[in-house]
């Protein structure tokens, strides 16, 4: 604790100036990224401000919403502007030995031209500083017999020609390249986030409302909003369709959403529970909760047909079943051993397996993209947390600290956890690195927010 | 004077034609419409009694229904008064200080087969939504087969789960908690 302390001193500082810079350029967003822990440990990255040439106000600074991302990844501690050396666009306007005095061991530098009515070429240039501090940014390599100058200090050029409604996708874009080629591991910027706001259900007539949002809570939009609950969003595989469970007709019902053209389908009306659906890693399926024979019970349903195979047989609660990523087997909540636990069902020979046996329950469980951990809601001495236990050995790991926590979603890359919990007596979002080391709360302007689902890579 | 005699004759003739006329009597055509007249007048009068009869019998039917409906309101008023049945933690289990109260309603039902009840499980916002909405189905369910055993047709109740989704009270106290874990019997 007092490590944390002393040493998030300087963090803070750099989180405001972050926060200033966010809430000034995305003021209209309803979610807000605030950083409580772990940027100390990240990696130090210089994300120099890209020149712009032209004497117009441009739509999105790109440099903000790239040092924003880095930041928000909990792997990288962007240098405030104050601290950095010189402001070059080029790499051969880098003086790399005054960034490796700062201890910076990696500088982004762009610039952006215009090139047409509308029309801007952005370029840009991720150099390892310690390697050209080598080479004196000449390195040469045989290539056909000859030595050619290669330049291997610079990591990633790139540029491309956009438009104005462009740039803040490009922006993330430039941060998943820059993410990818430092840690060698996809970034999930270009993602979005479903979820659902619940307004005071005394004065609004429409108080539950599904939205989706970009992951950073930019460009919220409403897709639904109804006088009763809409629970448990999840994403088609393809980030074009939402299912969900609404109440509107005064009992549960599972739909399926088109984002692009808002149309809906009615997917399942028995009666009892129609809950958790959740599309299979191909697209073609949705697992659910049906209650219709007696009991919660999990359900595959193959989207084409509408044929149902029942997956569970047992007489205490089956439910929240998510996907291997293989498609071959499901994971579940079930009572079957007094109090829930999580259980993985093989779906060719339906026989299932209890996988968590730590603390009084285990529930809310998925599986992280590479199949090495399972994330669960694990309570332990009555307290709900997110943790991650290792699929092989066991292990458990406790990840949050916050209250009540609930609905964890995994990043498509595996890299941070969304979930939903209680701040100050409001039902909130918050992030948790999948190290348990990087945490954010997204608090919400105005209701309470839950059910966040991270969605699959958008491009 | 001549006039005068002629005059006093035709004072004495007159009423002897008079009399002539009368002696002659009523012709049968003449009665038979008298007692039609007659009947007729009976009738109506009987037709206006027997209709205010009825009418007296209606009203007081009416009366006595709405007494009866009132009554049912009433006692439908004070059950859905006491329409809520809490549970301990993690619990589906109804305790026995509900059983009283959740014997009323099911007495009700029993008279009054034409009532539809919708029978609302929740839980406290610990656990997830998905496993609290399974939860509160087993609660609302736990209700419906007490009603069941104590006569309740079937087809006269439903069963709903919110889940977490619709908290009693907001908040996170054990206060809140404890207002939220409970089934609900709402009449349709």
């Amino acid at each position: 604790m007092s490590i944390k302390g002393v040493s998030s001193k300087g963090m803070i500082k750099c989180f405001l100036l972050c926060v200033a810079i966010f809430s000034a350029t995305f003021a209209h967003a309803k979610l807000e990224i605030v950083i409580t822990e772990g940027v100390n440990n990240a990696r130090p990255i210089g994300v120099v401000p890209f020149r712009w040439n032209g004497d117009t106000v441009l739509p999105e600074n790109i440099s903000d919403v790239i040092t924003n991302n880095l930041l928000r990844s909990g792997k990288f501690n962007p240098i405030a502007m104050s601290d950095m050396p010189q402001f070059p666009t080029r790499d051969d306007e880098v003086d790399y030995a005054a960034w490796a005095d700062k201890g910076i061991d990696t500088v982004l530098v762009g610039n952006i031209e215009q090139r047409g009515n509308d029309q801007y070429e952005v370029s840009f240039e991720l150099i390892d500083v310690l390697r050209a501090q080598v080479t004196g940014g000449e390195s040469k390599s045989l290539q056909n017999g000859t030595l050619i100058l290669s330049k291997d200090h610079i990591v990633e050029a790139r540029e491309k020609i956009i438009n104005s409604s462009d740039f803040r996708q490009y922006a993330h874009i430039i941060s998943d390249v820059v993410y990818e080629a430092l840690t060698g591991e996809r970034g999930a910027f270009l993602t979005r986030i479903a979820y659902v706001i619940v307004r005071d259900r005394e004065t609004e007539a429409l108080p539950f409302q599904l939205v989706i949002a970009d992951y950073d809570g930019a460009n919220e939009t409403r897709l639904l909003s109804s006088p009763e609950p809409l629970m448990s969003p999840s994403w088609s595989p393809d980030g074009n369709k939402i299912a969900y469970v609404s109440f509107e007709n005064k009992k549960s019902q599972i739909f399926i959403q088109d984002i692009y053209t808002t149309q809906r389908t009615l997917v399942t009306d028995f009666p009892g529970i129609n809950g958790s659906p959740v599309f299979s890693p191909d697209g073609k399926k949705l697992a659910m909760v049906l209650s219709k024979d007696g009991n919660p019970e999990i359900y595959v349903m193959e989207l084409a047909s509408r044929r149902l195979e029942r997956i569970t047989r047992n007489r205490a609660i089956d439910t929240e079943p998510s996907w291997a990523p293989d498609g071959k087997s499901l994971i579940f909540s079930s009572e079957r051993g007094g109090k829930p636990q999580i259980y993985r069902v093989n779906l060719e020979t339906k026989r299932s397996k209890r996988l968590t046996f730590e603390g009084e329950m285990n529930l809310g469980a998925s599986i992280t993209p590479d199949n090495t951990n399972l994330v669960v809601v694990n309570r332990t001495q009555g307290d709900y947390h997110i943790a991650r236990q290792n699929l092989q050995n066991g292990n458990m790991l406790v990840l949050t600290k916050t209250f009540l926590d609930e609905s964890p979603s995994i990043a498509p890359n595996g890299s941070m956890i969304i979930y939903s919990t209680m701040h100050e007596g409001e039902q909130v979002l918050s992030l948790v690195s999948l190290d348990g080391r990087f945490k954010a709360l997204l608090p919400a302007a105005n209701g309470q927010v839950k059910s966040p689902s991270w969605s699959p890579f958008l491009l | 004077m001549l006039i005068n005699k002629k005059f006093r004759t035709l004072l004495i003739a007159l009423p002897a034609i008079t009399l002539m006329a009368c002696s002659s009597g009523p012709s049968e055509e003449e009665l038979e419409a008298e007692r039609n007249r007659v009947a007729a007048e009976q009738q109506a009068q009987a037709e206006q009694q027997a209709a205010e009869a009825k009418a007296q019998a209606e009203a007081a039917a009416a009366e006595q229904l709405q007494r009866a409906k009132d009554m049912m309101a009433q006692e439908k008023a004070a059950l859905e008064s006491q329409q809520t049945v809490y549970f301990d933690f993690d619990r589906a289990t109804i305790k026995s200080e509900f059983f009283p109260v959740l014997r009323k309603h099911a007495e009700f039902l029993v008279k009054n087969q034409d009532q539809n009840v919708v029978i609302e499980g929740h839980t406290d916002n610990r656990g997830t939504p998905e496993y609290n909405i399974a939860l509160g189905e087993t609660r609302a369910k736990a209700v419906q087969t007490f009603l069941q055993n104590e006569g309740v047709r079937s087809s006269q109740m439903s069963v709903v789960s919110y889940g977490e989704e619709k908290p009693a009270v907001m908040g996170s106290s054990e206060y809140a908690f404890a207002q939220n874990r409970r089934a609900v019997v709402v009449y349709q």
